[in-house]
């Protein structure tokens, strides 16, 4: 039989600066029936392009350029723009990365989801509705007769990935474009979607590209993998093989990133005074309460990670830390001394000692400003220099988060990769010469290779210069790496804190075990063995017995 | 729902807040005018005498507040007084004529206007969402800037330049249409309908540009979206993209500007009204400025003032029930 999708080297190039750079340099990817075939690589590989062109699909300022496309038998580089259409929503169906901006947010879901069905002539419209609620239920959405009813933005992350899934199993397609479905989603509702995803391509044997950056995703995901690396392929193999025996240095890296792990420092003496200590606070956005009595301390040279989900509550505490939140009851102390609740009545010497570290280092920089200019500010601001003394200030600055200043100096942001702005970021944030280091997911927009880098930079740093991090994380692999304490916060409250050894052995709080126990591993075996500890299999079987 | 109703009250209360405030200003620019009625109606040889008697009988020779106060009391209950202008003096009798009250003049002359920016707006608000709707689907093509450049060449050209086009072409080298637009009351629909709609026209052709390069730009804008990338893979027609999936996201910029260019149409005609010797509200205001008949332009500016209130008003409404994070709360 032959292969539902046969890609011969494909290029594709995207157009910037007037002119076209490739993207895809001659990929081949055959895809089996039934098969689901996982892409992974880092940002910029080219897996959403390459994922996109087997749909025959470019985005605006891309062209494919040579190769070919063939979907079961179908030429899509030479289909008409009609015969494209009819294949689009009805036999390849795609599922995007964020499913909150890829819903419309003018129409039900349920009107959303029948359109495909029915503009192709699949169902009429009250079949597809009766179908698209059986799809809800396969897929154990809750309320599956009244879900569809509802705006997207009445129904959480976690559910309308699985709406849109079920979306694009409207017409039962041959083929399905999982873009990173489930990227954008807290890890324990990526779970839900990954075991609901999984069963509903099992259930009607439809094939599948599983786009992600996330190994321990694709290896529960995918039953082959391919690996790219800016538009090249890197190598392909059987899940199983892959991870166990990875052929190229590059793969070998990918899997090797996750071996970081940076030894938890003594436990400071009773003696110390922590260098910030936040004690009982309440804070509020106008009536709504969202942080109820948080108290942790974080001592001079250490690493405090607090984590949680999305809502938990870690980015108002460090606004409340930072003072751009007044907290409505309890004190922030810094060396045992109450700072005041705004930042506004806190002195300069106050504000120098705790600075801020964003997780988009893209916005966080001027885009109009060099280098020089971003890290020279603060600087000046704070210690008053100029002239040539400020300029050697700033190289020195540069120098230590290891950017050649003969080279930075004088780029803009816009010149500078993910990883390097980072770095920007992180010399701004060391221009006020601070005693604590506010992190806020400085690594989640990263690559792990690249994220990998910054932690090891962070953590050089606070060796050289004794600094202290509140990292504000919801990746536990990322505190495992570098937390000497652990702080896990839940809807505005703290649920557990202790020492990191400590907090990754048994006995957890409940919470905090589900937590840990959701982090995906490398083990392609560990998604199955998981549902079957919660006892979710027997839903799986429930949803199967419907069909 | 409850919300919304809530916004709704709020913005009519500032609304309303708006009027009073512009009242004010209308009230003490308007008393800024150089010269008054009585030494305008009685000429250069007046004596002094007649131009006191006629300032006491007028209440001129009140504080100004006092006016104001008064003015804004009998506003209220919706009389906007007597016009100098009508009113006979001369006589002394003390009694109004009633066709001599401000809302005597200002009624028919309003209702005209209202005729003509109904009809203006019938034509060019389909045609300008229309066109933009067209220019954002065939976006770089022949028409996307054959449409630009003719709506630009018609905003930029003067009105009454625009206006004179239009009769040389449909009044005199094709007599289809009448150059006058002289209606009057007891005309039938359709009469009137023809009358105005050379001047109709001509507006259409001054605001359809504002409208239709702001409904293109406002559906652009939203073709980066990953809901409109969804609807594209999902196999969805372009022009059903458009309709269904981006300008139901793209209606608030749209009634805004719609609403800035009716609230010109009711008050901004001025010049097309003189071309084709139009009865409106925009006559009887210059007329009075010239005049000095203080209420009727007290009165005018109120109107227009309250036209552009309600219409932004309408517009925020629209654009707040547009969009269903607040008529369907979580």
């Amino acid at each position: 039989m032959t292969p539902l999708l046969e890609i011969r080297d494909l290029r594709i190039e995207g157009r910037s600066d007037e002119e076209w750079h490739p993207i895809i340099n001659g990929v081949d990817l055959t895809l089996g029936r039934g098969e689901v075939l996982g892409l992974i690589g880092e940002s910029g590989a080219g897996k959403s392009t390459l994922g996109l062109a087997a749909m025959g699909y470019v985005r605006d300022g891309v062209r494919i350029s040579g190769g070919s496309v063939m979907f079961d038998g179908i030429d899509l580089m030479n289909a008409s723009t009609e015969e494209k259409r009819s294949l689009l929503g009805r036999r390849i169906a795609y599922v995007a990365q964020s499913a909150a901006a890829s819903f419309n947010p003018a129409h039900k879901l349920i009107d959303q989801h029948v359109e495909a069905p029915v503009r192709h002539g699949v169902q009429d419209r009250g079949e597809s509705i009766e179908d698209a609620i059986e799809l809800y239920r396969k897929l154990r959405l809750p309320n599956p007769e009244e879900i569809g009813f509802r705006y997207p933005h009445q129904v959480s992350g976690g559910q309308l990935q699985r709406a849109m899934t079920a979306m694009a199993m409207s017409c039962r397609p041959d083929l399905i474009i999982f873009d990173e479905p489930t990227t954008a989603l807290d890890v324990t509702t990526q779970i839900e979607v990954l075991a609901a995803i999984r069963d509903i391509v099992d259930q009607f044997g439809t094939s599948a590209i599983y786009i992600t950056h996330d190994l321990a995703v694709v290896a529960q995901m995918a039953d082959r993998i391919k690996v790219l690396l800016r538009g090249d392929e890197v190598e392909t193999a059987p899940t199983r093989e892959m991870l166990d025996h990875p052929r190229e240095d590059y793969t070998k890296s990918l899997w090797a990133v996750r071996g970081y792990h940076r030894p938890e420092k003594p436990k400071p003496g009773p003696e110390s005074v922590p260098i910030l200590a936040v004690e009982g606070v309440t804070a509020a956005y106008g009536e709504q309460v969202v942080l109820n009595e948080v108290s942790f301390d974080i001592h001079p040279g250490r690493t405090v990670a607090v984590v949680g989900e999305s809502g938990s509550g870690k980015s108002t505490t460090a606004r409340v830390i930072t003072g751009l939140l007044p907290p409505r009851d309890g004190v922030v102390r810094f060396e045992g001394e109450a700072l005041p609740p705004s930042y506004r009545q806190r002195s300069k010497d106050q504000l120098r000692q705790i600075q801020m570290i964003y997780q988009m280092a893209d916005t966080a920089l001027n885009p109009r400003q060099t280098i020089a200019q971003i890290v020279g500010r603060p600087v000046r601001f704070y210690s008053g220099l100029k002239g040539r003394k400020l300029a050697a200030r700033v190289d020195e600055l540069l120098d230590q988060i290891e950017m050649d200043p003969a080279i930075y100096r004088d780029r803009l942001p816009g010149e500078l990769s993910g990883g390097q702005k980072q770095r920007v970021g992180i010399a701004r944030a060391l221009a006020a010469e601070p005693r604590l280091i506010i992190c806020d997911e400085v690594t989640s927009a990263l690559d792990q290779l690249v994220a990998e880098g910054i932690l090891k930079l962070l953590a050089r740093l606070q060796d050289e210069l004794g600094l202290s991090y509140m990292f504000i994380t919801h990746d536990l692999a990322t505190v495992k790496a570098i937390a000497d304490e652990v702080v896990v916060m839940k809807e505005g409250q703290v649920i557990e804190q202790g020492p990191k050894t400590e907090m990754f052995t048994p006995p957890h709080h409940p919470y905090t075990d589900l937590l840990l126990s959701s982090v995906p591993e490398m083990d392609p075996d560990w998604l199955d063995r998981l549902l079957a500890e919660r006892g979710v299999e027997a839903l799986g079987e429930a949803a199967t017995d419907k069909m | 729902m409850g919300s919304v109703i809530r916004i709704v009250l709020q913005r009519l209360a500032l609304g309303l807040v708006t009027l009073l405030i512009v009242s004010a200003v209308i009230f003490g620019a308007v008393n800024l005018l150089p010269g008054d009625f009585a030494q305008a109606v009685l000429g250069q040889s007046a004596t002094p005498e007649a131009v006191a008697a006629i300032r006491t009988q007028l209440g001129l020779d009140q504080p100004l507040p006092v006016r104001y106060a008064q003015w804004l009391w009998d506003a209220a209950r919706g009389d906007l007084g007597v016009s100098f202008a009508q009113a006979n003096f001369a006589s002394f009798t003390g009694r109004v004529d009633p066709s001599a009250t401000v809302l005597a003049q200002i009624g028919p002359r309003f209702a005209n206007t209202m005729f003509l920016a109904g009809v203006t707006a019938a034509i060019a608000v389909p045609l300008a969402v229309g066109l933009g709707i067209l220019a954002a689907l065939w976006r770089d093509t022949a028409f996307d800037k054959g449409a630009n450049i003719a709506t630009l060449s018609s905003i930029s050209s003067p009105e009454f330049f625009v206006a004179y086009i239009l009769i040389l072409l449909f009044a005199v080298v094709n007599p289809v249409l009448p150059s006058l637009s002289n209606i009057f009351p007891g005309m039938s629909f359709g009469e009137r309908l023809e009358k105005t709609l050379l001047p109709a026209l001509t507006l259409t052709l001054v605001v359809t540009a504002h409208m239709m390069r702001m409904t293109r730009a406002a559906i652009l804008n939203l073709m980066a979206q990953p809901y409109i990338e969804m609807a594209r893979l999902k196999g969805m027609r372009p022009l059903r993209v458009i309709w269904r999936h981006a300008l139901p996201n793209a209606l608030a910029p749209i009634v805004n500007v719609v609403a800035l260019n009716l609230a010109y149409l009711v008050t901004g005609v001025v010049v097309v009204e003189v071309v084709f010797v139009y009865p409106g509200i925009g006559q009887l205001f210059v007329d009075s400025v010239k005049l000095r008949d203080i209420p009727v332009v007290q009165a005018c500016c109120l109107i227009f003032a309250a036209a552009y209130i309600l219409l932004n008003l309408t517009a925020d409404i629209l654009s707040i029930i547009s969009n269903p994070r607040l008529r369907h709360p979580k």
